[in-house]
């Protein structure tokens, strides 16, 4: 029996037994479900005593996106959802199996927050157990990288990559098929692979929610990128604030070493590839890819200057290709379903879906897939719910520290690439923070400019003594002492700072600030010594 | 020359994890991250003894690994308190006013981002975010987290913890 075969049967045998049982209970085991392990042990202990072990499974699943409202319980086949379940609500749900569900607990069925997604990276998260290499494989897992490296060549991969559109999801969008034809061409013995998983942006939560989901997908993203590259280490750079997701990718890494899946001669081929961890250590400027590389290598986490690019000369001078979690994982469903497919989604430029971390003054926070060029309106409104306790919807924030805030006269944009960045935010890795009119505009560009702050490497001057000062006017706004002169001086800073700074972090920092100037300016001059002062007219 | 370390501080047996680590690393100087980082879980800090020793097995200058672990902000230095409070200040808690609960904690116990009471009891932490966005605000009590509460909550919930653990 070849290597194939093998996973097939062990994919076969594991469908067999998930058919055997009537109902599934599955209970999200994210970080954003509290108490998860009791509702588990709460659910198995009720099934015990009604004698129901054959009848009914219970299992750890992934995040189910509706984290507001959790802890959630999925029931398959009925897909049903549960919300706010505690260990307490075990037996009314037990007992409802086959029956009228509990009412109580139900979330209805038509909410917008789920009919209005599309889960193609998060199609199997909070529908298969992360900490089981045969429930992935049952939902057909590995097949695209089994695919990939038995039956077609490097370069075929690298062109439906290519053709696909996809772009880095980590936050500047990059054209992914270039950036592995890059490091395919660039010579040299020695080629490396990383996976950034740093996801520093404090807000945001997608890459957290794929690698404790669906730690394999991102895995088999690697090995498929790994043989169309020809990279035989791969790293993965994830932080040391998610436990939970390092505990997945350890055990993920073992079951598919011990499947043949990574290691040497993967698949029963002459492919090598081996997947290590790095903790990162809480520095937000190692997310920045050069910097990420440095602290790899043991070093403090500076970026270098680019060129050269990493795929070009990265980690220890070699090639190396850098993606993010969710680039990677895109790449199993684009191998299996083809360019055409993924490209059938999206804007011209900005193709298939995107995860965005949904958070804020907004009724169901949680975890959101959607097709580029939604409109922001349909994600907040819609799936989002709205605004919670009558207020009124003031901004969108997108990008975290390198983004900026859209206010509500542009809600019809659609999401992608470029309109963002025309409004003065981007993309950025996918957090989207609500505000509502509760919300300080100054206070929260000064809380970004802290960040920033704090976070600069110290290695440029623009960034280090820039961020600096810009911080210290806007703590002036905030204290109603600035005069006309700091709001010049404050637009003269961040121009500087955007322009010469050495990496993305610095030029980048001001954007907060910029995009609350253009938009919410208003707010600025509100909070002057002398508000009335020769500035506020002919700048609104 | 960098002192040796105290024969006392090795004999510890939670250096075997460490030197573990090392190991797999072939001692090599890009172990170093990993290596703080399984000194700073056996020992909850790194004190000056670990750093030395740390940077003789690796044969890195003394100086190169005290710029890496102040470069990095998981890195501690000093012993915490034997409970902790950490406060999450990302965005989403900051929108949903974690600031306030740091403001509170200062005021009412006069402790800041990284202070441990005098008495060695309790620790104040914040953390960049720990992804629990859609829980916001988030404040961790001894590894378990209060989520989704008012500010008034929150502070009667710490309260209540903290004249428990006192
Ligand atoms: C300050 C800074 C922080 C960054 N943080 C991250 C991050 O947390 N995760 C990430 O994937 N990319 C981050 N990036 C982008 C990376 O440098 C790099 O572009 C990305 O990992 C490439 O992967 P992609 O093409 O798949 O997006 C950051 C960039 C900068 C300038
Ligand atoms: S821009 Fe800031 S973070 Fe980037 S290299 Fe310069 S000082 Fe460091």
């Amino acid at each position: 029996m070849t290597q194939r075969e093998a996973l097939q049967q062990q994919a076969e045998q594991r469908q067999q037994v998930l058919d055997a049982f009537s109902h599934h209970l599955l209970v999200c085991a994210g970080l954003g479900c509290l108490h998860n392990d009791e509702i588990i042990k709460a659910l198995r202990k009720e099934i015990a005593a009604q004698g129901l072990e054959q009848q009914i499974l219970v299992r750890k699943a992934g995040c189910m996106g509706l984290c507001a409202l959790g802890p959630l319980v999925l029931v398959l086949p009925d897909a049903v959802y549960y919300q706010t379940v505690t260990p307490q609500d075990a037996g009314e749900i037990v007992a409802a199996l086959g029956k009228e569900p509990v009412q109580r607990l139900l979330l209805p069925a038509d909410l917008p927050f789920f009919s209005k997604q599309q889960k193609k990276v998060l199609a199997l998260s909070g529908r298969i157990d992360p900490e089981n290499i045969d429930d992935y494989l049952a939902a057909g897992g590995y097949a695209s990288a089994v695919n990939a490296i038995t039956a077609m060549s490097p370069p075929e991969i690298l062109r439906i990559v290519g053709e696909s559109g996809l772009r880095g999801r980590g936050g500047a969008g990059y054209p992914t098929g270039l950036k592995w034809a890059t490091v395919a061409q660039a010579a040299g013995e020695r080629k490396y692979l990383i996976c950034n998983a740093d996801e520093g942006d404090p807000g945001a939560f997608m890459d957290r929610s794929v690698l404790e989901s669906t730690p394999h997908a991102v895995l088999e993203g690697m090995l498929i990128a790994a043989y169309a590259v020809g990279a035989h280490t791969g790293f993965i750079y994830v932080r040391a604030e998610y436990p939970l997701a390092v505990k997945r990718l350890q055990l993920a890494i073992r079951e598919a070493e011990r499947n043949r899946l990574l290691g040497q001669g993967v698949c029963g081929t002459s492919f090598d590839f081996t997947v290590q961890l790095r903790l990162g250590a809480g520095a937000f400027v190692c997310g920045e890819e050069t910097a990420l590389i440095e602290s790899i290598e043991g070093r403090r986490g500076t970026p270098r200057p680019k060129p050269p690019y990493p795929a070009e000369n990265g980690l220890w001078g070699s090639p190396t290709l850098i993606n993010n979690v969710e680039t990677y994982a895109n790449i199993p469903l684009i191998i299996a379903r083809g360019a055409a497919w993924f490209a059938a989604q999206g804007t011209e430029q900005s193709k298939g879906t995107k995860v965005f971390a949904l958070t804020g003054r907004i009724k169901h926070a949680g975890l959101v897939e959607v097709p580029m060029g939604m409109t922001l309106r349909e994600i907040v409104f819609e799936i989002g719910g709205g605004i919670p306790d009558g207020h009124a919807f003031k901004a969108v924030q997108t990008g975290g520290p390198s983004g900026g805030c859209i206010p509500a006269e542009h809600l019809d944009a659609p999401i992608s690439y470029e309109s963002l960045s025309a409004l003065g935010s981007i993309m950025g890795s996918g957090g989207m923070i609500v505000m509502d009119d509760t919300s300080n505009m100054v206070d929260i560009v000064k809380y970004f400019m802290e960040f920033c702050m704090e976070e600069s490497c110290g290695k440029c001057v623009p960034c280090r003594v820039g961020t600096a000062q810009i911080h210290s006017l806007l703590q002036k706004f905030c204290d109603r002492q600035a005069s006309a002169d700091d709001l010049a001086a404050l637009e003269t800073l961040c121009d500087l700072v955007k322009t010469t700074s050495l990496c993305g972090l610095g030029q980048s920092a001001p954007n907060p600030v910029l995009s609350t100037l253009k938009y919410f300016r208003q707010e600025y001059l509100d909070r002057m010594a002398d508000p009335s002062g020769p500035h506020q007219e002919g700048q609104l | 020359m960098p002192t040796p370390p105290s024969d006392l501080h090795l004999q510890d047996k939670r250096w075997e994890t460490i030197d573990r680590v090392m190991r797999r690393h072939d001692f090599r100087q890009d172990a170093l991250i990993e290596t703080l980082h399984a000194a700073q879980d056996a020992f909850g800090y790194l004190d000056a003894d670990t750093l030395r020793h740390i940077a003789a097995r690796l044969k890195t200058p003394p100086s190169k690994v005290y710029g890496v672990v102040t470069f990095y902000n998981h890195f501690k230095t000093k012993p915490k308190g034997e409970h902790t409070l950490v406060v999450c200040t990302g965005t989403a808690c900051h929108v949903k006013g974690n600031d306030r609960v740091l403001a509170w904690m200062e005021e009412h116990y006069q402790l800041k981002p990284g202070d441990t009471t005098t008495d060695n009891r309790i620790s104040l932490l914040e953390v960049r975010c720990v992804g629990a966005c859609a829980l916001a605000p988030v404040v961790i009590a001894d590894g378990s987290i209060i989520a989704k509460k008012s500010l008034a909550e929150s502070t009667a919930m710490i309260r209540e913890w903290l004249n428990d653990a006192a």
